[in-house]
């Protein structure tokens, strides 16, 4: 071993005395045989310069005036293709699996002499709720996920990162943490998982941290349906769908807002660090190959984040279904719950049985309108409405959700918090339990999962102070 | 590119029947086979291609994090097959560098396959060179040649591959071209019928030549078995520690060319 020590001191030695350009001294031969070696074998045909067309459409995309405006222009758009795409299907599935399956599956199980609770658990609670979320779900999913890919495919992703990469560097986070960002609309965990691409560790956390506030596709629907019920149903109908989709765009650019202020504030303060330079080379425009990117959209995200969501569902289901009917003096222990809180969720211009529905919706995003709904219905005991106390179910059209909210006594304010708080609360359970699993630290996790609360909370409040003031 | 084939072994239709993509199931392979490349030239494309798996694919750069594994099967072996991050050089510094590095210097794979892109291949051959630096089984995926062939680019296949010393294959992994003559050379590399010559740094660095061909020749004499040890003089000249602990601890001298295991 002793002559291997020889030479590495005699490197040692050598490294002085050459100093500190060998790195450079090293690229430029390589670049230099590079060169060489192309320019024997690559042959450029034809003088005629065609039309450059990825320079003509970066010019424009990434442009200083251009590049944020066509960013918003094509997110309304695909917001609105899914909204006004999706509306037929779900009512299709769902007048199915609803409508047509679970009184079938109620008369078997009545055939076959079931306790009122097992059929109750069963059927009006984990079988409801799967239907739902397939019915709601997996339309807007179809939709989204494909453009989305699409998107991806074509080569735009990286053009946002560049358009978003100075806002973040300026904030004091990594700029590729506009590329995860971009993930976490798909999907929160998904998000975190991509913040491996960043490098240094305080970058990665402030990526972590802040990749909650992208709307995740669990929240989606939400936001979709109180924005057609509050804000749709605001303006003249020919506008109800275009404004809609703006007002959906506008919380998503909130979010954007709130991870850049986060970041800032974290880089600041527990997260002290200068932002780190990195290289982003901007592909070349490819023609997205539909089919292919049809076929993966569907099969890897849309019926993964499906599978996700009907397992957490069902259980959900039976949970719904046991606090609305499990009773104490008569009194069910959902309700006793929502008139507890509702004194409090007033002050935040929410309701107690939006409280209610965030706490079972844990597990995930996806069941808070299903939730909020039947829960709507059984404290104001709505007749007519869906299958008896404690059933989750779908309504005929957005207008008989309307009346139904409208009579809990919902108002703009409270569908505007909703879409707020929709926006900023904790994280699902998957998404907890990733970070947890990227950061390998207890605490961060913990600050992931609560600084959203806290903050949605806060600026409900505020919102809801605001609003009592002026209308 | 010419290599010693039956008539059979050269017949598209025997090949394509002989691919068994194997996705996850990688037990009991005969060789291991490395896939660099830079970002955003396809390599999780041609990765798909050969295992039958669905690596999710997207035009941006960065994509593939860590590394992902498949197996596939053509003629009697078995090959499993690393997808490496996507890198612009192999110096070392990034992590995603080091992890391409290690694992061709460390991991030795038996074929490592340069993916580059046909459009950009002056940048793209930084990192070939790199590659041939420090491996002497490779072959280079020329990819993405019908994006080329629309921006009017020709490369000569034949040309870059004797000036480089090993395999060259055009393709267009995204509509599965040339992913069998791919195959077929990957096979020819890994059980040594197609015998590399790679490419050796020619240009001079200066001021350094010196030190170069004097740590060279000490280490040539310390490590016969060793076929890059210019390239190990220029690490330790750079202070690359994973290198120095790696000549210090010895294993450097363990990573043998794997030639003689085949027959």
């Amino acid at each position: 071993m002793n002559d291997v020590e020889e030479i590495i001191q005699k490197a040692n030695k050598y490294r002085w005395e050459i100093g500190e350009n060998l790195h450079d001294a090293i690229l430029e031969s390589i670049y230099t045989d590079a060169a060489r070696i192309a320019d024997k074998t690559v042959t450029r045909q034809g003088g005629k310069q065609k039309f450059d067309w990825d320079r003509w459409i970066d010019k424009l995309v990434t442009g200083r005036w251009t590049g944020f405006p066509i960013m918003f222009l094509l997110l309304v758009i695909v917001f609105w293709l899914t909204i006004s795409g999706a509306n037929v299907p779900s009512a299709m599935i769902a007048s199915l699996l609803v409508d047509t399956i679970h009184p079938l599956l109620k008369d078997g199980a009545n055939f076959l002499h079931f306790p009122w609770w097992l059929s109750g658990v069963l059927i009006d609670g984990a079988y409801l709720a799967l239907a739902w979320v397939i019915s709601v779900m997996l339309p807007p999913m179809a939709i989204f996920f494909p453009l989305f890919t699409l998107l991806e495919d074509f080569g735009y992703l990286p053009r946002v990162a560049f358009n978003m990469d100075n806002l973040y560097r300026r904030v004091g986070a990594h700029g590729k943490q506009a590329l995860t960002m971009s993930m976490g609309f798909g999907c929160n965990a998904a998000g975190v998982i991509a913040a491996r691409i960043i490098d240094s560790p305080r970058e990665r956390i402030i990526a972590i941290i802040t990749n909650n506030f992208s709307l995740c596709n669990g929240r989606w629907p939400t936001q979709i349906l109180i924005a057609t019920i509050f804000i749709g149903g605001a303006v003249p109908s020919f506008l109800a769908g275009v404004t809609s989709a703006a007002a959906v765009m506008i919380v998503a650019v909130l979010g954007v807002l709130f991870s850049l202020i986060v970041s800032w504030a974290l880089s600041r303060s527990v997260l002290k660090g200068e932002a780190s330079a990195f290289s982003l080379e901007l592909p070349p425009y490819r023609p997205p190959r539909f089919l292919q990117t049809l076929y993966t959209s569907l099969i890897d995200r849309t019926i993964m984040v499906l599978w996700r969501a009907v397992v957490f569902a069902a259980p959900a289901g039976v949970a719904i279904w046991l606090v609305a009917n499990v009773t104490i003096n008569n009194v069910s222990i959902a309700e006793y719950f929502i008139n507890w809180t509702d004194p409090y969720a007033m002050i935040l211009g929410l309701n107690g049985v939006i409280i209610l529905a965030y706490i079972i919706a844990i597990p995930a995003n996806e069941i808070v309108i299903p939730t909020v709904l039947m829960l709507t219905v059984l404290t104001t005991k709505a007749t007519g409405l869906g299958a008896g106390a404690g059933v989750m179910f779908e309504m005929e059209s957005v207008n008989d959700t309307a009346a139904l909210l409208h009579a809990g006594g919902w108002s703009v304010l409270t569908g505007i918090n909703l879409m707020l708080f929709s926006l900023l609360h904790n994280p699902c359970s998957t998404t907890i339990y990733t970070i947890y699993k990227e950061t390998k630290s207890m605490k961060w996790t913990l600050i992931s999962t609560f600084l959203p609360i806290v903050m949605g909370i806060v600026l409900c409040f505020f919102v809801a102070q605001f609003w009592q003031l002026f209308a | 590119m010419v290599t010693p084939d039956s008539n059979c072994f050269n017949c598209p239709a025997h090949n394509s029947a002989n691919l068994v993509k194997l996705g996850i199931d990688m037990s009991n392979f005969d060789y291991v086979v490395a896939l660099a490349g830079n970002p955003n030239t396809g390599k999780s494309t041609v990765f798909n291609a050969l295992t039958g798996l669905k690596q999710h694919t997207g035009n941006w750069p960065g994509k593939t994090v860590g590394r992902a594994e498949g197996a596939f099967q053509f003629g009697d072996k078995r090959y499993k097959i690393v997808d490496l991050p996507g890198t612009y050089s192999l110096l070392s510094t990034s992590t995603d560098e080091e992890i391409a590095r290690d694992f061709i210097l460390f991991g030795q794979p038996d074929v490592t396959i340069i993916v580059v892109d046909a459009s950009r291949l002056e940048r793209n051959l930084n990192l070939a060179l790199q590659v041939l630096e420090i491996t002497d089984r490779a072959v280079l995926c020329l990819n993405l040649i019908d994006e080329a062939k629309r921006h009017h680019i020709q490369v000569d296949d034949r040309l870059l591959s004797k000036n480089l010393g090993i395999p060259v294959i055009p393709t267009a992994a995204r509509q599965n071209v040339g992913i069998q003559d791919l195959l077929k050379n990957i096979h020819a590399v890994a059980t040594g019928e197609y015998i590399c010559k790679p490419y050796r740094m020619r240009s001079e660095i200066k001021n350094v030549s010196h030190a170069v061909e004097d740590l060279n020749k000490e280490l040539e004499a310390k490590f016969p078995n060793l076929a890059n040890t210019r390239w190990i003089a220029l690490r330790l000249l750079e202070g690359d520690q994973r290198v120095i602990d790696a000549v210090r601890s010895g294993e450097i001298g363990n990573l043998t060319p794997v030639e003689t295991e085949n027959s």
